[in-house]
């Protein structure tokens, strides 16, 4: 009961914020809806029973990918009159939408009494938490693609520096080569001092 | 009983947030930050559709693949937010509608 009431308040609070963030006219407005949205959604994964995968969207999202963006939208220094004009692509997006809900209706309406898919409970699944199961199987079924997951993210990495470094010329940048190729003859000058002597 | 939180309530709620991310795209074609935003929550009405079915059908497989829809998005959401920078350093505006360089 006291679940579901809770399952309720965060579905809503996603719904709204997911409108605000599309209609809002500050782009930063936008990004503090995103991360509330992403708050919400966490809570509606631990009310479901996906503790590991809930506090993992809070830290992802939350903590990288809404700063991302805050960075993002800060630095870019954009007009906000000009970015605010709706444009006439409002009635196809209301078609696009309105066909993918009557797509949904329809799943809905002709949905199969019987279950054609197999509940799967065996009981290791419910003596072992979340986290556990989740370990015990990405590092044995699924380690392939949880290799996969890590490249991904190495040319996600690789790709954003690549495309933002910028080389400018009167920049003054340390130069291994030749900082390591100096040597004693050229750079450094021995002289002979003569001692004057003093009375 | 409305008060049972079944598959039904998982799944109706990630159409919506499906459905208002695919409006947000076609809403806001002059700012391209908010349409990877709409991307964003594109991606989370999956999420929350896989892990909705994980639990439900008892199988861990749906959360597993929801940890690698985070890194896709992550790695998505940096690459996109790279390229936005550099178009709008080269070209000022990141207005969707005029971007056409390469007359695609």
């Amino acid at each position: 009961m006291f679940a579901s009431i809770l399952f309720f308040i965060f579905s809503f609070l996603i719904l709204a914020s997911a409108l605000l963030v599309i209609t809002s006219k500050n782009p930063v407005n936008s990004v503090i809806f995103l991360i509330f949205s992403f708050f919400n959604a966490a809570g509606i994964f631990l009310i479901a029973g996906a503790e590991f995968l809930a506090l993992i969207m809070l830290i992802v999202y939350v903590g990288a990918v809404a700063v991302l963006f805050l960075f993002v939208v800060m630095m870019l220094d954009l007009n906000f009159e000009e970015l605010n004009k709706k444009t006439n692509f409002v009635k196809t997006g209301i078609i696009t939408s309105g066909i993918l809900i009557a797509e949904m209706i329809v799943l809905f309406v002709y949905y199969p009494e019987e279950q054609s898919f197999i509940i799967n409970k065996n009981n290791k699944l419910n003596s072992l938490t979340n986290t556990e199961i989740i370990g015990s199987k990405i590092y044995t079924e699924h380690f392939y693609h949880f290799q996969i997951a890590g490249l991904i993210l190495l040319v996600a990495m690789i790709g954003a520096i690549v495309l933002t470094l910028r080389h400018r010329d009167n920049v003054r940048r340390q130069d291994i080569s030749s900082q390591v190729s100096r040597d004693q003859e050229k750079n450094v000058e021995l002289k002979d001092i003569t001692f004057e002597e003093t009375e | 009983m409305i008060f049972e939180i079944g598959i039904y309530h998982y799944t109706i709620l990630s159409a919506f947030l499906f459905f208002t991310g695919v409006f947000g795209i076609f809403l806001n074609r002059t700012n391209l930050i908010i349409i990877l935003m709409s991307l964003e929550l594109i991606l989370l009405s999956v999420s929350i559709n896989f892990i909705s079915f994980s639990v439900f059908l008892g199988d861990i497989t749906g959360q597993i693949f929801s940890l690698f829809i985070l890194t896709v998005a992550a790695g998505e959401a940096a690459i996109g937010l790279a390229i936005l920078v550099v178009y709008f350093r080269n070209s000022g505006n990141i207005n969707v509608n005029e971007i056409n360089k390469m007359r695609g």
